[in-house]
């Protein structure tokens, strides 16, 4: 196994124009899984841990850059009040181990339907910076960068930069069923978002169908029922949660596996949802909304 | 293909070559001899091969050596100042924290490596209070040392050692 070690961003995009069978490795918690079984024998690994400016995070456009090699607990620790549901996410990936190497690029490059950071990447409208030598910078919208089960919207030739997030505009909130706190694969999650100015609510489901995925008819629910200034002041209608979990499980597309049934997820994902607005709704009235 | 790496281990450096696909805790096993840190499930699920990497508890099962060439690393070995133990290492014998003994040098380094990160601030998934500083109670010992698996269940005795260690 040839192994790949780029000292710039430069040279990495070089080494992967040439070389579109190495796997590209940050902290190794997913890739060395399948190396360690030998699920997987890439005849090249391409190391980015040299490349010290993906670790790194910045402002940009009042918007927030996050390197695609920055690990989960300095996420937490440097950006996460201003990207909360992110943070509530990466808090629950693997173990403290894991997340001392793990990182949203990895989460990303793997596209494991059941990756933490997904959900709230698509509730957040985030999107996906990728570049390759030949072709330049391309940003891709998180819910266009899930093409199926492990598959992506990424070429043979780019790698990924770095995920764009605006900072919370709104209250936050991530939610996932498993059968202990750490180490297990979300049986489901769900991710929600508040975008108040746009008066609107994003939504993301984890685990539930081939990729990470919004819950579009949810979302234009609650849209049309929080329609106009005075429903986001006011306490949430009667029945209007329990009628966008509804959606969201509806929304899901769940197989039956080692996990979990379909049928579980779909309801627990209606009860995620639910909740999960809920928090949302009281943060909000509260003024707090951060956490 | 063979690369040669150095790594600092528990204070000593150590010039090496491995194949590429050697992980870091086979190389310290297998190729240094260094043996404290165990091979429990090598995929990162157990935590008994945690060390201390350059400053933070990582499985080093799910490590390439040859991507930590330059690295330090601590060693539940390299906690001791001879025969002086860590107090970390006092607490797990003094309140017995273990029972056949081999996830504890893994325990220790994860412990040692929480407290630090309990000192810098961070939260964890069960801190309620994201402002102030966390306060080490049992269920936040408990959440934080997830990472690390004990098959016989010593699990009353190391959250006790972890909370004298804490002192």
């Amino acid at each position: 196994m040839e192994f790949l070690r780029p000292l710039s961003w430069e040279e990495a995009l070089a080494l992967r124009a040439g070389r579109p069978d190495a796997v590209p490795i940050q902290g190794g918690t997913d890739v060395m899984v399948e190396i360690n079984f030998e699920v997987r024998r890439p005849g090249a690994l391409l190391d980015l841990n040299p490349v010290r400016e993906l670790a790194e995070w910045e402002m940009a456009e009042g918007r927030l850059r996050i390197g695609a090699g920055l690990p989960y607990t300095r996420l937490i620790e440097e950006v996460g009040d201003r990207v909360p549901g992110l943070a509530q996410a990466a808090r629950t990936v693997g173990s403290p181990q894991i997340r001392n190497r793990g990182t949203v690029g990895g989460n990303l490059g793997a596209a494991s339907p059941a990756g933490d950071c997904h959900p709230p990447l698509l509730a957040a409208g985030a999107q996906v910076e990728v570049e390759s030598a030949a072709g330049g910078v391309r940003m891709i919208p998180a819910e266009e960068f899930y093409l199926g089960v492990k598959r992506t919207a990424l070429r043979d030739d780019e790698l990924i930069r770095a995920v764009w997030l605006r900072p919370a505009e709104g209250p936050q909130h991530f939610s996932k069923v498993g059968t202990r706190n750490a180490m297990v694969i979300a049986v489901c999650s769900f991710a929600i978002a508040l975008h108040p100015a746009e008066r609107r609510v994003g939504t993301g489901i984890g685990s539930a169908a081939p990729t990470p995925l919004r819950a579009a008819e949810a979302e234009e629910f609650l849209a049309g029922e929080l329609a106009g200034e005075p429903a986001w002041g006011r306490s949430l209608p009667d029945g209007l949660a329990e009628r966008f979990g509804e959606l969201v499980g509806r929304a899901a597309a769940p197989i039956d596996d080692v996990r979990g049934t379909a049928a579980y997820r779909r309801h627990a994902l209606a009860v995620m949802a639910r909740r999960t607005l809920t928090w949302a709704w009281q943060d909000r009235l509260a003024g707090t909304g951060r956490s | 293909m063979d690369a040669s790496i150095r790594l600092r281990v528990d204070g000593q450096w150590r010039t090496l070559d491995v194949d590429t696909r050697t992980t870091l805790l086979d190389a310290l096993r297998e190729r240094l001899g260094v043996t404290s840190p165990k091979k429990g499930c090598d995929h990162g699920q157990c935590g008994s091969c945690t060390v201390l990497l350059d400053g933070r508890r990582a499985v080093t099962c799910l490590a390439l050596a040859v991507a930590h060439d330059g690295a330090e690393i601590v060693t539940a070995e390299g906690l001791a100042d001879g025969e002086d133990l860590h107090p970390v290492q006092r607490a797990f014998l003094e309140q017995d924290g273990l029972q056949c003994g081999y996830c504890t040098p893994g325990q220790v380094c994860s412990a040692v490596g929480m407290l630090e990160e309990v000192k810098a601030g961070w939260p964890s998934q069960v801190t309620e209070d994201l402002a102030g500083p966390p306060e080490l109670d049992d269920e936040e010992i408990r959440e934080r040392m997830s990472g690390n698996l004990c098959r016989c269940g010593a699990y009353p005795n190391i959250v006790a050692a972890i909370r004298q260690g804490a002192r």
